[in-house]
């Protein structure tokens, strides 16, 4: 069998006292969506924190795309073809939508030490910036203010400019967080268009948009791993119940 | 704003500028020309900090170090009889590149108050290096042998053609950096002003673009402090005191930090007051303080912002 796209060994990382992932093993095969599934706590951010490359693990190794990348700093990483998306929306937020995307762009085209020409010039930065935004629905909003987008917009640029670096993998940490119904709908509708060409780990609270979305689901609990399976091994699995699903119904 | 108004205002920015020798002239006030260079000089200063603090959000409270580098790279040739403006002034530019480079290297792996405080602590160090040396003036400080010599009809001698050159210095300066600020280099580095985090995640190797625009800035300052030392015609460590950094951030603030105009008018803003108040009371910068709490408390963008087709940062 060829290897995964991403193999996770004994991952492991603590703040302090709190063991916040606790020897965690994970693989992703190419082109398979990964839901990663807990409750509040279980260190679901810190893996991917881990796997972008943003926090340093202790102990454990990061293998992706046949190589080793656990020492490779995030912007290393992003050139492997990693890319995330942050749960508190993260973007340039006095940068325009297009500025914003361009800028993945630019980080993938070459270096920056150009001094002269105006980066807004640039056709090689522009274009593909727009036909992303198009892409993922905020294709008339190309010249506003990134921070004066409604919520769900930012999200949607968020997505924008992970698939601005032309990922191979994109890691999504909680991508319809604080949406509406109906941004939310369209945000599933958007990755699930994403699934058939990209590979995806996605972090998610909201078990409908999990059980729309994954081929297989792990659920982590206190920094471990307890689970995984698909949807509906996932959904059968007494443990599972007991450790997280069955809260949720009763909260 | 658009960049065409911007460049417009710009353009009578200059223009005005290069109407102060003749404004001089007419009213017999010779003095003008002497304090218009010298708001130009910091001006040039003031353009270069804001660059890594407007543009970049790194707040350096050691700039003034490269002014006196700059200065010092003027004078030591000058003592050995070497006055070829050719020789000193790239001198003094590669000179604080270099420094900068030595400082932004340590510096720019920390950030917030820690940044600040580093790069206060190694400019102070300079300063104390310059108070040491006597054979360089010491404390003291020390007439320069001769000004800058550029040749042909060039004679910073005549102060004409010296705030000429200041000028067109600055107006490179300016044009330059609305090229530079708006190239990929420039949009990286407002990227990181913006959110590091986000551009790390999307690619960029921050801090090597951080270290560069820290050198660039840098070795821009030590071209000013080379031109004060001719404007001066002395060399002083006290050009290095963090007192001189703490000025240069006023300018900018006051100016409006993230503009290019801003850091000029902050220059001519902060020199102007500074002669007018301290003809009435040494305290002048008990007046200069409030001013400057209101400028930051009532117009964020400085004074620039307040200006008529001035305002809006080139985001």
């Amino acid at each position: 069998m060829a290897e995964p796209l991403l193999a996770v060994r004994g991952l492991r990382k603590h703040f302090g006292g709190l063991v916040a992932t606790d020897g965690v093993d994970l693989e992703v095969a190419e082109g398979e969506t990964l839901a990663v599934i807990g409750p509040n706590g279980a260190g679901k951010t810190t893996l991917i924190g881990q796997l972008s490359g943003d926090l340093r693990p202790d102990a454990g190794t990061i293998r992706f795309a046949g190589a080793d990348v656990t020492a490779l700093p995030a912007f290393a990483r992003s050139h492997r073809g990693l890319a995330r998306s942050f749960q508190i929306t993260s973007i340039f937020r006095e940068f325009s939508t297009l500025d914003n995307v361009a800028l993945a762009v630019q980080a993938h085209a070459g270096h920056s030490f150009r001094f002269w020409r105006p980066a807004r010039a640039e056709a090689a930065l522009r274009e593909p910036a727009r036909a992303v935004l198009e892409q993922v629905g905020l294709g008339g909003r190309g010249d506003v203010a990134a921070g004066t987008l409604a919520h769900g917009e930012q999200r949607q640029l968020e997505i924008a400019m992970a698939l601005a670096t032309r990922p191979r993998l994109l890691l999504l940490d909680e991508p319809v967080a604080g949406m509406g119904l109906d941004e939310s709908v369209r945000m599933v509708q958007l990755l699930r268009a994403l699934r058939g060409g990209h590979t995806l780990v996605l972090v998610e609270h909201d078990m409908d948009v999990v059980f729309a979305l994954a081929d297989r689901i792990s659920v982590m609990v206190y920094g471990r791993v307890i689970a995984t399976g698909s949807p509906e091994a996932i959904r059968a699995n007494p443990e599972v119940r007991r450790a997280y699903l069955g809260e949720e119904v009763s909260a | 704003m658009t960049s065409r108004r911007r460049a417009l205002t710009m353009a009578v920015a200059l223009a005005a500028l290069a109407a102060v020798p003749l404004a001089a002239a007419a009213l017999n006030q010779p003095f003008y020309l002497d304090l218009f260079r010298r708001i130009m000089i910091f001006a040039i200063a003031a353009v270069s900090l804001d660059i890594i603090l407007g543009y970049g959000g790194m707040v350096s409270l050691g700039h003034a170090a490269y002014l006196g580098i700059g200065a010092y790279a003027v004078a030591i040739p000058a003592l050995h009889g070497l006055h070829s403006a050719w020789l000193q002034w790239p001198l003094a530019m590669a000179l604080s590149g270099l420094a900068a480079l030595v400082i932004g290297a340590v510096s720019l792996r920390t950030s917030g108050v820690y940044f600040i405080m580093i790069t206060l602590a190694f400019a102070q160090m300079l300063y104390y290096v310059g108070i040491s040396i006597e054979p360089w003036g010491g404390d003291d400080g020390m007439r320069l042998p001769g000004r800058s010599r550029l040749g042909g009809p060039l004679d910073l001698g005549d102060p004409h053609v010296f705030y000429y050159v200041v000028l067109a210095i600055l107006a490179v300066l300016l044009l330059a950096g609305e090229r530079v600020i708006h190239a990929r280099f420039g949009t990286v580095i407002r990227a990181v002003k913006s959110n590091e985090a986000r551009l790390q995640a999307i690619g960029v190797a921050s801090f090597r673009y951080k270290l560069a625009v820290f050198v660039l800035a840098g070795a821009v300052c030590g071209l000013a402090g080379a031109l004060l030392a001719n404007q001066t015609e002395y060399l002083t460590p006290s050009y290095m005191h963090w007192t001189r950094s703490g000025d240069i951030m006023v300018m900018v603030i006051l100016g409006g930090m993230g503009t290019l105009a801003g850091p000029v008018l902050g220059a001519a803003a902060f020199l102007l007051l500074e002669n007018v108040l301290s003809a009435w009371t040494v305290h002048w910068q008990a007046i200069l303080g409030p001013l400057l709490v209101l400028v930051v408390l009532y117009a964020r963008g400085g004074l620039w912002s307040l200006v008529p087709g001035g305002g809006a940062r080139d985001g």
